[in-house]
């Protein structure tokens, strides 16, 4: 048992770190959203799922056969991103002005805002099952059935640490999540729109008095968490090169496990909760065998809420920094 | 927020809005002001309804397309037991729960393994079913009901998750594909439970009666006015001397039997079972139908499970598109109406218990133009 673990225990923690990355970043428009709003958006996993066909549209406009090398991987890359980034951006603002102003508007209850969430999420799943995957990918009634992505990246090692290979999709998708939430730290840090949304965040009232647009920030607060999601769906479409209708639904969840796992409200405890629920995740897996995976996850919820409810970073909710 | 909740008299649903919630707030606020007379006529009525709701006549029209004692029994049946079930640990105790179908999973497999494995008679299962249900309904609640709100809400949803899964993944409970050849309850007055779903039907009518009838004495008894307070504040609740913990695993407790009780009937008649029926779906649906009717009242939340269940089959017309209808539908409604068809009589709604004490979100300004009733208690009637 302990040679299996010893044996497995390399791979297993660039993978989870790997996965770890995308539930970071997911993680985020739940962490902005929940910040800002104090809701759960339930419609961000298919906000997610968005952004992973938009990728995957492009990338059989642009015709993509064969794996790609050097600038063109470079360029196709960067394209698909800001492709996924502006789809999904663009849907949570949609999806903020259509399923959350209303309510908000007659300040109806969480409950409410809830169910509607719920609504939104339903609905886009089935859209996307009945209409966009037979009409726009072209193929009939095989709505709810997986869609391949074609092979963007050839996995190569390169280099080993140990008995251990570091790919370069691994390292793609790991340093390009850091990179994502370096800049997103700047932006909520340093920039006035950064400033409104931490100030809205503390005390929507006072901000307001102290004149900031609130209906403006809660917009690019959603635009901001969809496109984080839209960088996310890229590299799961290159990473495991599948998609569905309901791909969103799952990753959301695990994403919202590792908001609350960092603490939720702050933007660096998601990139460590995401991180730290991929590592645990994959490390279980070796003990108990992947089909666990999910159940593993869900645990490590419970047991965070447990004992530490406000998560590793522990900052208290009125006080998230995001 | 609320600094712009008042500006909204140019949304051309607001009229609309006023309309509906007028027309429901009335028959509401008539049906709290009927005589007893009155109401017991009411309720006969409605029995003999649900009784003669099998028939030909009444199938014709509700379901065109498909056999209609089947839609009686499942969904519409158990959506209905289901969300007042779920309704007493969301309406009543104001607790957020997401994965009410683990309980009903519970319930199901209790039923399978009990009357497959060992060969147990359908009511004997019934007991121990609700037992197990009750049960894993404590061993949920005694860890999670510390958390508030939301997350009360994402623990109960990866607890659904987790129950499914380890089906899924349990060989002994048959794994992926489940387990088949249950066997069906015992003759009873000298009824056979067999294929037809009629007998099964007026069994779960039974239920729903029974279970409505506990879950009303329950709701006007020290209990139910210990949850409302707990809904409504329960900060201000613990201060007062309500043992809000005991009260809330008590919700769970209530929940989940209800909920077993569900699972048990419905894997009685169905012979098969798979972890691919308990997804996390049918939990929203059952809480979209709690809070479509309005979450804390009974004939509402009925109504609502009803609509819910009733709905997309009877537009089985649009085929798949039932369900992005739904969703859609979902949406309007609580843009229009989020307080639900027949809200309970209230001075705020379920969530307005907001875990934060600053409570900025679900606003205390509800521009509700509908019966907000000032001061006045719904337990006193």
């Amino acid at each position: 048992m302990l040679n299996d673990f010893l044996n497995q225990v390399g791979p297993s923690t660039v993978g989870g770190l790997a996965s770890g990355a995308i539930y970071a970043l997911i993680a985020l428009g739940y962490t902005m959203v929940y910040g800002v709003l104090r809701l759960i958006n339930f419609a961000h996993s298919e906000i997610f799922m968005i952004g992973s066909f938009a990728a995957l549209f492009v990338i059989l406009q642009i015709g993509v056969t064969g794996p790609l090398t050097g600038l063109a991987l470079v360029g196709t890359l960067l394209l698909l991103m800001l492709v996924a980034m502006a789809a999904s951006g663009g849907a949570a603002v949609v999806l903020e002005r259509v399923a959350y102003r209303p309510l908000r508007r007659h300040g109806a209850s969480r409950l409410a805002a809830l169910i509607s969430a719920i609504g939104a999420s339903i609905f886009l799943q089935e859209f996307f099952a009945l209409v966009v995957i037979p009409e726009v990918f072209d193929r009939p009634s095989q709505g709810r059935l997986q869609v391949p992505v074609p092979r963007l990246l050839e996995r190569d090692s390169l280099f080993t640490i140990g008995n251990t290979e570091i790919r370069n999709d691994h390292v793609i998708i790991i340093v390009s999540a850091v990179v994502m939430m370096i800049l997103l730290d700047v932006f909520v840090n340093r920039t006035r729109i950064g400033r409104g949304i931490r100030a809205t965040s503390q005390d929507p009232e006072t901000a307001t008095l102290m004149g900031v647009n609130i209906d403006k920030i809660i917009r690019t607060t959603f635009l901001v968490g969809g496109a984080m999601a839209g960088v996310a769906a890229l590299l799961y479409a290159m990473e495991f090169e599948n998609l569905r209708y309901n791909v969103g639904f799952l990753l959301g969840v695990k994403a919202f496990t590792a908001a609350v796992l960092g603490g939720i409200g702050n933007l660096r405890g998601a990139l460590l909760g995401g991180l730290a629920l991929g590592l645990i995740e994959n490390w279980g897996a070796i003990f108990f065998g992947s089909e666990w995976k999910d159940v593993i996850a869900f645990s490590v919820l419970v047991l965070v809420l447990l004992f530490r409810p406000t998560g590793i970073l522990g900052e208290s909710l009125q006080r998230a920094r995001a | 927020m609320n600094a712009n909740s008042n500006i909204h008299s140019g949304n051309p649903f607001t009229a609309f809005r006023r309309t509906v919630g007028g027309f429901s707030d009335a028959v509401r606020d008539w049906w709290a002001g009927a005589p007893g007379w009155a109401r017991w006529t009411v309720y006969g009525l409605l029995i003999l309804l649900a009784i003669i709701a099998p028939s030909d006549f009444i199938g014709s029209f509700m379901s065109p397309h498909s056999h209609w004692p089947s839609l009686l029994f499942s969904p519409i049946g158990t959506f209905v037991l289901l969300a007042v079930g779920l309704n007493v640990v969301v309406g009543q105790a104001g607790l957020l729960d997401l994965g009410f179908v683990a309980f009903y999973a519970i319930g199901a497999y209790t039923m399978a393994i009990f009357g497959t494995k060992y060969g147990w008679n359908f009511w004997g299962v019934l007991v121990v079913g609700i037992f197990m249900t009750a049960i894993s309904g404590i061993v949920l609640g005694s860890p999670t009901l510390r958390l508030r709100g939301d997350y009360l809400a994402i623990v109960t949803l990866g607890f659904g998750e987790i129950v499914r899964i380890t089906a899924q993944n349990t060989d002994y409970i048959g794994g992926a594909r489940g387990i088949t050849n249950i066997p069906h309850p015992p003759s009873l007055f000298g009824v056979e439970f067999a294929l037809d779903p009629l007998p099964y039907y007026y069994l779960l009518l039974a239920a729903i009666v029974l279970v409505v009838i506990f879950a009303k004495r329950l709701e006007r008894s020290r209990v139910g006015r210990a949850w409302e307070a707990i809904r409504e504040d329960e900060d201000a609740a613990e201060l007062m001397g309500v043992p809000t913990f005991k009260f809330k695993l008590l919700a769970f407790f209530v929940g989940a039997m209800i909920g077993g009780l569900t699972g048990v009937i419905w894997a009685s008649k169905v012979i098969a079972i798979q972890p691919p029926n308990f997804p996390f779906i049918l939990s929203a649906t059952i809480l979209a139908a709690v809070v479509l009717g309005g979450s804390g009242n009974l004939p509402g939340v009925i109504i609502g499970a009803f609509l819910v269940a009733w709905l997309p089959e009877r537009f089985r017309g649009f085929a798949d598109y039932r369900i992005l209808i739904f969703g859609a539908a979902l949406v309007l409604m609580m843009a229009l109406r989020p307080e639900g068809l027949l809200p309970a009589r209230r001075r705020r709604s379920v969530a307005g218990n907001s875990s934060e004490p600053d409570g900025t979100q679900s606003g205390g300004t509800r521009s509700s133009g509908t019966g907000s009733d000032g001061m006045a208690e719904e337990v006193a009637k």
